[in-house]
């Protein structure tokens, strides 16, 4: 008996029974992926593909960080773009008072926007987290549209005339590189955040409150601190891509740094990569923000992309309604099974089954 | 007196309805007490009161001499009192090892939750060998959403056990669950006791109760109205009356008849 539950306790350790083999392919993938985007500015040097990309990053690390509170927790919060605001406004604003000139010295600014998003994101998180569900979405959508209207009105962010942010004195050839590699950088941080979530034990805790969050409170998991801790660290996340964007684009207004369609794109992307995956919100900001600033750039309507998402988002769940990767992740381990099957004696089938069958209920939570 | 949970004279209402009412109950140190009753007699809202989900309007809960009235369910969890529910609650797409490690305990800071992995070895140790002792140790790697009900509540049982309770609260261990795996709750629920181990249990299978538990305590309409050994409680003609309706005087005729 003990011998049994001895070799089980190994079977976890090395990662629920994921062989070696697989383990080693799936690290070469990202290492392949790392280098692929590391090198990606000196193989295309044209600018337009550069922005594409920068904004790429931008919305792949807001997917990540999006993805490392929602896709655990099993909560959707539709107001990170108060986060994203917030980092915007905190760049431009700080900039400007300091009277930076748009040198490096402006990326310093980045983590502070990170500290500015974490200092709003302790009340949203305190108001909003108290419910549950749908009632939580709503309280998340209607906190991002206060936020907006302060945006607006208060005397200090200039209104709707919006905010100047200094213009690097960098080459015309260079430019794009530098953001595409702070960018570049934010991401590897939110990436590894959503990993080291995934394998801590925090993350087991956010894991068990999407499962059953009641249950989880009676055995000793503080549910409440631990959700708001998720909601802030993935709300710094988005605050410091925000100020990347601002510096980024050069000049800030109210509507678009806090954009309602900010957080229905990265909640699209997380969805349609895979929701709680780590490649999935990746996936999901790789595909689809390419294509919205192609459709852009070569309709010049900006709304197309709207469209286009909508279809795309229909297709997905109808056909693999957990996302991208989870649905090739199933369909890979059930042709492995097979293989197995048939390699082995039809009576000696494995006593674990392979095939998962836990349906994606939480995809309306 | 060696009394380890004191429940004193607690009351609750939702809206107008009076779900406890002066309810009173004492489980001893090391013994495994039994809680029944009809439908809506306030069996698992006196379950809540004690673990912290509800709280309540009037009245005391002790446990080991402290005070535990309107503690959260994780501050009474981590104290020593473990309970598994009616309708099992596991939870369904972490693995069935991972179930168990999320009742270990630990006294971290936050910043320590995030930066440490899900279970050192020995958790990981610890909480094999209580699967082990509920016959689920080869299942530890699949989803929890795959076991069978009875699985479940072994699951359920088992990691309550992690966190190594001195009272475990069951609500209705028994129901829906086939007199094998039945006979096998028994027997855990009796190798705990013997290790030390107390018990509240809440049970509708009359056989169940009165052949595991040295106390039950009868509950009707949010009150204790009889406390006692299990031969005490059968031969108490109020038992009989609680269960067939009501007790008041023209209810009389249709006990009589049954």
């Amino acid at each position: 008996m003990s011998a049994g539950a001895k070799s089980s306790t190994e079977a976890y350790v090395s990662d629920t029974g994921v062989s070696t083999g697989r383990r080693s392919a799936i690290a070469a993938a990202w290492l392949v992926f790392g280098a692929l985007l590391l090198v990606f500015p000196i193989l295309f040097s044209n600018p337009t593909v550069t922005t594409i990309a920068v904004f790429t990053l931008i919305y792949m690390t807001a997917a990540t960080a999006w993805n490392g509170f929602a896709g655990y927790s099993g909560y959707i919060p539709l107001g990170h773009a108060v986060f994203f605001g917030v980092g915007a406004y905190t760049m431009a604003l700080v900039s400007l008072h300091l009277n930076l000139q748009g040198g490096y010295e402006m990326f310093a600014l980045v983590p502070l926007a990170g500290v500015a998003a974490a200092v709003i994101a302790v009340p949203f998180g305190l108001i909003a987290l108290r419910t549950r569900r749908h009632t939580f979405v709503v309280i998340t959508i209607a906190v991002f549209f206060i936020v907006q209207l302060l945006a607006f009105n208060l005397g200090f962010t200039q209104g709707s005339s919006g905010v100047q942010v200094a213009t690097p004195l960098w080459t015309a050839a260079s430019f794009n590189d530098r953001f595409y590699y702070a960018a570049l950088v934010i991401l590897l941080i939110a990436v590894l955040v959503s990993w080291g979530i995934r394998r801590s034990r925090f993350g087991l805790q956010l894991l068990a409150i999407r499962d059953d969050e009641d249950r989880a409170r009676g055995l000793g998991v503080k549910v409440q601190r631990v959700k708001l801790l998720g909601f802030v660290l993935s709300g710094v996340t988005v605050g410091m891509v925000g100020a990347l964007y601002a510096f980024f684009i050069g000049q800030i207004y109210p509507q678009f740094a806090f954009d309602p369609l900010f957080d229905v794109t990265i909640a699209l992307m997380a969805f349609f990569g895979g929701l709680g995956t780590i490649s999935g919100p990746l996936l999901g900001a790789l595909i689809l923000e390419p294509l919205q600033q192609y459709l852009t750039l070569q309709y010049s309507v900006g709304s197309l992309y709207l469209i286009i998402y909508g279809a795309l988002f229909l297709i997905v769940i109808l056909t693999m309604p957990r996302g991208i990767i989870p649905t090739i992740g199933d369909r890979l381990a059930m042709r492995r099974a097979e293989r197995l099957g048939r390699e082995e004696s039809p009576s000696a089938a494995p006593v674990s089954p392979p095939v998962e069958v836990a349906p994606f209920s939480g995809a309306a939570r | 007196m060696s009394a380890l949970l004191e429940v004193e004279g607690v009351s609750k209402s939702f809206g107008g309805l009076r779900a406890l009412s002066l309810c009173s109950l004492s489980v001893q140190r090391g013994s495994i007490a039994g809680l029944i009753g009809p439908n809506g007699s306030g069996k698992t809202t006196l379950f809540n009161v004690v673990t912290g989900y509800v709280r309540p309007d009037a009245g005391s809960v002790t446990f080991d001499e402290k005070s535990i009235t309107g503690a959260r369910p994780d501050e009474v969890f981590a104290l020593g009192l473990g309970r598994t529910f009616q309708l099992t609650r596991i939870f369904a797409r972490l693995t069935v090892l991972e179930n168990m490690l999320v009742a270990t305990q630990r006294n971290e800071g936050w910043l320590r939750s995030i930066m440490r992995a899900a279970a050192s070895p020995a958790e990981q140790r610890r909480a094999m060998e209580l699967l082990d002792f509920v016959g689920l140790a080869r299942l530890s790697a699949t989803k929890a959403g795959t076991l069978s009900y009875g699985q479940r509540k072994l699951l359920e049982l088992a990691y309550v056990l992690v966190a190594d309770p001195a009272v475990i609260l069951l609500d209705e261990p028994a129901g829906g669950v086939n007199p094998t795996l039945i006979n096998e709750i028994r027997e855990r629920i009796v190798a705990l006791n013997r290790e030390g181990k107390t018990f509240l249990v809440v049970e509708h299978n009359m056989e169940f109760v009165m052949g595991l538990c040295h106390q039950v305590t009868v509950m009707h309409q949010g009150s204790a109205i009889v406390s006692g050994t299990p031969d005490v409680v059968r031969a108490d003609p109020r038992v009989l009356d609680a269960y067939l309706g009501g007790g008041e005087e023209e209810d009389r005729d249709d006990v009589a008849v049954g």
